[in-house]
């Protein structure tokens, strides 16, 4: 039901952990729906730095994490911000139908993430 | 060669080589039609009540009560809408009263009903899947014409006591279908001593091949045909019978009811290591449905802070066939309505895990999989934002 990229990712996951001095965190999805994402980003002159997530939820769950911290690593929040749920799907070589909606989070997570980092740059000024 | 451990034997059975073996012959040699008046259709006839008689015997039933079926969601659908849409409405409460834990063949044909104007009370269930007899007794109206709960639950393996629910099924003068799809050939079934009326089984659990089944149906009761047609099954079921199907379910049949004794205290044992391999191996485990009544070959876990797909994948990669609940809810995403019922919430309800164990199984592999499960559970707590606890590496003993 996946494809072998899917499965590479669930089977040895990137960028899987916390940053405990995150400079954003996002927090999407809900565990009764049955998945649950938190992706932290550390940010440096504009790029990110370092991403890396935790994630509860199905295999296509888990390989969309990791997919989309390893796509976002190094690039502007700009680029970053530009990163799709499509893009992720098509990186990881399609998901299933019914997972497309559910468990296709990761990009959300990521844009929280750099939203929640923006944010406190605001509150700072 | 990468191992190969097939642990879901509630969702189906591998055939076994006897049951092979008899089935060949009916391809191509002994094909007839067991409707033809010739020696060709005489074989086929022949062959067609020896398996009526081998699945009559295991649960002990008349022969002339057998009916063969495409599965025991045929089966089910056969009793529950033929047995209500024969009887008709009557004014006064439930028509039909069934539980909250019943397999979809059940539970969508009580829907149908319901869409054409019956009613239905699905009863809850306790934390352990036993259905609530008193309730039962209380919701037994006028109206009501049947009964129907299911043998034993083929997610979480808890085995309803049939004999009080016959007695009060047949106290309050109501019918009763069980669902012994799960049941047969794996603990006693006796529909005499049961108070059965009607009772579902189906092949594929037991060894047999997929796409047949039987419908025991007691003495002249008379539900309505699904399929109508050439009248075959005391025109309960229309079509040329399926004989090689049948001769396996039969052979199928005769080997349950051979092997069962042995068997259930084998399965019972390796179960049981299991149960206690996993749960005592992980915190935060815990184990669904009875501790004791409950199938001898089924194990259901519940595994806080993860989500029982992933757990799935995590172990198809380590060689081993496991499931979260039925085969049929494994493509939802919805959590299994069984373990709601239970009054699991959803998130322990996704953190779910079904092992079933067959004949074929060994120690071995019991411990393999006990192995398995921790190492895999551990390693999706470890990327679990819901697990804050450390992961405790369980020391290998
Ligand atoms: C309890 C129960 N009832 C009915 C069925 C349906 O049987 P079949 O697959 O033969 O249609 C199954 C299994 O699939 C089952 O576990």
């Amino acid at each position: 039901m996946y494809s072998e990229k899917v499965m590479e990712h669930f089977r040895n996951p990137r960028n899987m952990g916390e940053i405990p001095d995150a400079d954003g965190v996002g927090r999407v999805g809900n565990p009764v729906c049955g998945d649950l994402m938190t992706i932290y980003i550390k940010v440096k002159d504009g790029r990110l730095e370092d991403v890396k997530f935790k994630t509860f939820g199905c295999g296509a769950a888990i390989a969309t994490s990791s997919m989309v911290t390893e796509m976002a690593k190094g690039k502007t929040l700009e680029e970053a911000l530009r990163i799709s749920k499509m893009d992720v799907a098509q990186a990881l070589g399609g998901l299933p139908p019914i997972k497309m909606h559910c468990s296709n989070l990761a990009a959300d997570g990521l844009h929280a993430a750099i939203a929640d980092y923006q944010k406190k740059q605001q509150s700072r000024k | 060669m990468p191992r190969r451990i097939y642990l879901d034997h509630a969702a189906t059975t591998p055939v076994d080589p006897e049951v092979v073996q008899a089935m060949l012959p009916y391809f191509s040699e002994r094909f007839g039609n067991a409707s033809s008046l010739h020696r060709f259709g005489r074989e086929a006839h022949e062959a067609l009540e020896a398996a009526r008689r081998s699945v009559a015997e295991l649960i002990g039933a008349e022969e002339r009560e057998i009916v063969f079926t495409s599965g025991g969601t045929e089966s089910d659908n056969l009793a529950i809408k033929g047995l209500v849409l024969a009887q008709g409405k009557k004014p006064g409460g439930p028509h039909v009263v069934t539980s909250r834990v019943e397999h979809p063949a059940v539970l969508e044909s009580c829907r149908y009903l319901e869409s054409l104007g019956f009613q239905v009370e699905y009863l809850p269930v306790n934390r352990e899947g036993l259905v609530d007899l008193a309730m039962l007794e209380k919701a037994i109206s006028p109206a009501t014409v049947l009964v129907t709960i299911q043998h034993a639950n083929n997610e979480i393996g808890t085995v309803q006591p049939l004999e009080e629910i016959g007695e009060i099924a047949r106290e309050k003068g109501v019918l009763f279908h069980t669902d012994a799809v799960q049941s047969v050939g794996k603990i006693p079934v006796d529909v005499k001593r049961m108070n059965v009326n009607m009772l579902s089984l189906s092949s594929h659990k037991i060894h047999g091949p997929k796409g047949v089944g039987a419908l025991y149906v007691q003495g002249n009761l008379a539900p309505m045909p699904l399929l109508h047609g050439g009248g075959h099954e005391k025109n309960l079921r229309s079509g040329t019978e399926n004989i090689p199907g049948i001769v396996g379910l039969g052979k199928a049949a005769e080997l349950a009811a051979q092997r069962m004794e042995k068997d259930r205290k084998y399965l019972t044992g390796l179960r049981d290591r299991l149960i206690r391999g996993i749960l005592e191996g992980l915190p935060k485990s815990w184990l669904n449905g009875h501790p004791t009544q409950r199938l001898p070959h089924n194990a259901h876990f519940g595994f806080a802070g993860i989500e029982g797909e992933a757990l799935i994948l995590g172990l198809d990669e380590k060689g081993i066939a496991a499931s979260t609940g039925s085969a049929c809810s494994s493509k939802k995403s919805e959590p299994s309505h069984i373990l709601r019922a239970l009054g699991l919430n959803d998130v322990e309800a996704r953190g779910s895990l079904r092992l079933t164990l067959g004949r074929e199984n060994t120690e071995e592999e019991v411990d393999y999989a006990v192995e398995a499960v921790c190492e895999v559970v551990c390693r999706l707590r470890e990327m679990s934002p819901l697990w804050e606890e450390p992961i405790i590496k369980r020391q290998l003993t």
